[in-house]
């Protein structure tokens, strides 16, 4: 999505002053050659074409038809209504308009949550295990292990833990420590946007630990050096060096992160079933049971199009952004 | 390369994706070294429990004619997921199980073989099924998409002992008695009744088993939606009240979704159990068979106006055949073998269901008392539910409401007429 910028383009300062083409340059002894990269880059285009603009195209397509049990056989000739069903879903005075923006709504505070909660814990963790010290490799192991284990058994294990009478979290906070007199529900009504988001930043941290510490390494020392020569304290080492050195991995860590956190299905199919509760019915969720379990593949396609439309827009806003932020320093 | 080899090797990619896409069901014509693909559904403990039930009957099959059929045993959760999928590409199994509520809703997608007189007499005939089984198998006035395979129907499940040391000497016949008796037997870590809460299909049956003791109905006769009428508001209220009101459900009950109700009752957790066919789960989970009693659903005392004598809906498995099949013959011929009176017989006994044709229904196998009270059931007060194509979303939407009303109930808010009413009318309005 974001191959616009060469990422040797990134991790630089400076812009590098394109090279001139010259005309000799592309000028090649023969056919062959200038053939050789349209050929290299085939599979990845007929990949790229079966795998997403293909399924991309007959999605919108989809959207613009009433595709319901009726015509899901022959799909191809279910009929065509034109926006009715982007009327539908994002019509917010109607119930199926309204659900679709309270998830959204939903969606928004889980990802600004999550995705900062993930940052600020992958980012101490980073900055904690930059010096050498005994056990600094098991540790670092250790916070990779989320990351590394398969989604559906993490999860899978969470819902164990989350059970209201059987589950270790409520043992632990209330037969344990008596934070509690009752024991909550973590699953169902308001506590499951909690058990949900705490599941959610601990599957994803370890991610901004590894791109924050491997960003870290790549500091050189005598920045350092030279801000303590200067006097720096540590927050303003912090403020001066590390954060403007670290920005070229954060500008891809926090958009990688936002989109996944953004999409995030597994996480709260896995941790509820096919039904999430409704404080915590995150939208790719909302839009599966609206495709796969009432049947109305139309509207799906129409609440998936206008998701992928703000998904595209909000990419575009903060690449923008930090571009100009960046031609601007 | 030129750009025309270019272009040519992108075909060949191309149409290498799409044949692998397209490949398999490998129907070859001929009688015999026919092989067909057969989705079960999950009935037995587990999954390779299913298969190793199932397996010594398709061999037997394949020796009789020749026609090998591989099994795959899809837990209910995918089922429908899978079945849909099927429909849509028609590429897939050529025999599969559906469940039988959703026999409408899959009719309608036209991908299923219609069972008219002929077909039906190429399976051994309309007579050899049992008539409310086979009217739970289509749309009305329709051919039936299906014929019944195992028959199944709720039951009230209690345990022997707590109700003999609560002093209780008979199974509640009533709603009011079984809060009277559940607040009896409640108390000590034990409850008086288990429910499944978070399961949307679950609570979708009992919402419509309340309804008809109500006088409700979920679809009006063309087959829209009248989820939100005065009746039905009562009907479901009454059914989360059991834990909101009457207290006789642990609150945990709520986040439910695995049979957790199952293994409380087996447990003696909870007194009672509202249930098809528990016996061989319960069997499983080392609950001997006399340690339970079998009673029909109960009624309300005073039925209100219109309300009917239903206590379960005609529930049950149906077996169905793709008409994407390349062997139609086969299928109806493997069809005809499962629905046969030696096959009713051994795998209606496996499961602890019943059969689906009346030729074996007095067959030994089925005189256990759990079996005797669901025969009853289903002869006499059984109605299957309502045969349209949004059946399948009323499972969702209605089930899912009555999954927040138990949320919220377990959380201690007050469960009102209106706050019911908001439920059933937002699910209707997602209807469309």
């Amino acid at each position: 999505m974001s191959t616009t910028t060469p990422s040797r383009d990134v991790a630089a300062p400076e812009r590098p002053a394109r090279r001139a083409a010259t005309p000799t340059d592309r000028r090649s002894p023969g056919r062959r050659r200038s053939l050789l990269p349209y050929l290299l880059l085939a599979p990845a285009v007929v990949l790229e074409l079966a795998i997403h603009v293909v399924p991309m195209l007959v999605g919108a397509w989809m959207s613009l038809r009433e595709l319901t049990q009726f015509h899901i056989r022959d799909w191809s000739t279910a009929p065509f209504v034109g926006w009715e069903n982007y009327r539908v879903v994002l019509d917010v005075d109607s119930a199926v308009g309204a659900e679709l923006l309270h998830s959204f709504g939903v969606t928004v505070g889980y990802t600004v949550a999550s995705v900062g909660l993930s940052w600020v814990l992958g980012a101490t963790a980073a900055v904690l295990l930059q010096r050498p010290f005994r056990g600094r490799g098991v540790l670092r192991a250790l916070f990779l292990t989320p990351y590394a284990l398969p989604v559906y058994t993490a999860v899978i294990t969470w819902s164990f833990l989350f059970q209201r009478d059987t589950g270790l979290v409520n043992h632990v906070l209330v037969d344990q420590l008596h934070l509690l007199d009752d024991r909550p529900f973590w699953l169902i009504g308001e506590n499951s946007f909690v058990a949900l988001l705490t599941v959610s930043v601990w599957r994803s941290w370890p991610f901004a630990f590894l791109c924050l510490m491997a960003g870290l390494q790549n500091i050189p020392g005598e920045l350092y050096e030279a801000a303590a020569m200067d006097g720096a304290g540590f927050w303003r080492r912090l403020r001066s060096v590390t954060l403007p050195m670290l920005r070229p991995v954060n500008l891809v860590l926090v958009l990688v992160l936002f989109l996944w956190t953004f999409n995030d299905f597994n996480t709260p199919y896995v941790l509820f079933g096919g039904s999430a509760p409704e404080q915590a019915n995150l939208i790719s969720l909302h839009i599966y049971r609206s495709s796969f379990k009432t049947w109305d593949f139309g509207a799906g396609s129409a609440m998936s199009v206008a998701l992928l439309l703000f998904l595209l827009l909000v990419t575009a806003g903060y690449l923008l952004v930090t571009n100009r932020r960046r031609n601007d320093a | 390369m030129s750009r025309r080899h270019l272009a040519i090797l992108t075909a060949a990619v191309l149409a290498a994706t799409t044949l692998t896409a397209c490949g398999d069901s490998g129907g070859s014509s001929g009688a015999a070294g026919k092989t067909l693909t057969y989705w079960a559904s999950n009935q037995g403990a587990s999954l390779e429990a299913d298969k190793q039930t199932l397996q010594p009957e398709l061999d037997k099959f394949e020796q009789q004619t020749g026609i090998k059929v591989n099994v795959e045993v899809v837990p209910w959760s995918d089922l429908l997921n899978r079945l849909l999928t099927a429909a849509t590409s028609g590429q897939g199994p050529d025999v599969v199980n559906i469940g039988n509520t959703w026999s409408a809703s899959l009719q309608a997608t036209g991908a299923l073989v219609e069972f008219d007189d002929a077909t039906l007499a190429k399976v051994g005939g309309k007579d050899r099924f049992v008539p409310a089984a086979l009217a739970a198998a289509g749309a009305p006035g329709k051919p039936p998409a299906a014929v019944p395979l195992y028959s199944l129907a709720y039951a009230l499940y209690y345990n022997k002992k707590a109700f003999a040391d609560a002093g209780v000497t008979s199974p509640p016949t009533t709603w009011e008695q079984v809060a009277e008796v559940g607040r009896k037997l409640t108390g000590g870590g034990r409850w008086g009744l288990a429910v499944e809460g978070a399961n949307p299909s679950e609570n979708a049956h009992h919402a419509f088993t309340f309804s008809q003791q109500y006088g409700g109905e979920w679809f009006d006769s063309a087959g829209k939606p009248t989820f939100d009428t005065p009746q039905n508001v009562a009907a479901v209220k009454r059914y989360v009240d059991l834990m909101a009101v009457d207290k006789i459900v642990n609150p945990s009950n709520a986040e439910y979704a695995q049979n957790q109700s199952v293994s409380d009752f087996a447990n003696g957790k909870a007194a009672m159990l509202l249930w098809q066919a528990a016996g061989s789960n319960l069997k499983s989970q080392n609950m001997a068979p006399d340690a339970y009693g079998i009673a029909p659903v109960p009624f309300p005392a005073t039925p209100p106006a219109g309300g009917r004598k239903v206590n379960s809906m005609v529930a049950g498995i149906n077996l169905a055949v793709f008409k994407h099949t390349k062997n139609t013959d086969a299928a109806l011929e493997f069809v005809k073998f499962m629905t046969s009176d030696a096959e009713q017989v051994a795998l209606n006994r496996t499961y602890g269901s019943l059969p689906a044709v009346s030729t074996v229904a007095n067959d030994p196998a089925f005189a256990a008392p759990e079996q005797k009270v669901l025969q009853q059931t289903l002869a006499t007060t059984a109605a299957p539910l309502p045969q349209v194509p949004d059946e399948s979303t009323f499972e969702t939407l209605v089930g899912t409401a009555i999954k927040e009303l138990f949320a919220e109930a377990a959380g201690g808010k007050p469960i009102t007429e209106e706050s019911v009413r908001q439920k059933l009318t937002r699910a209707q309005q997602q209807m469309r």
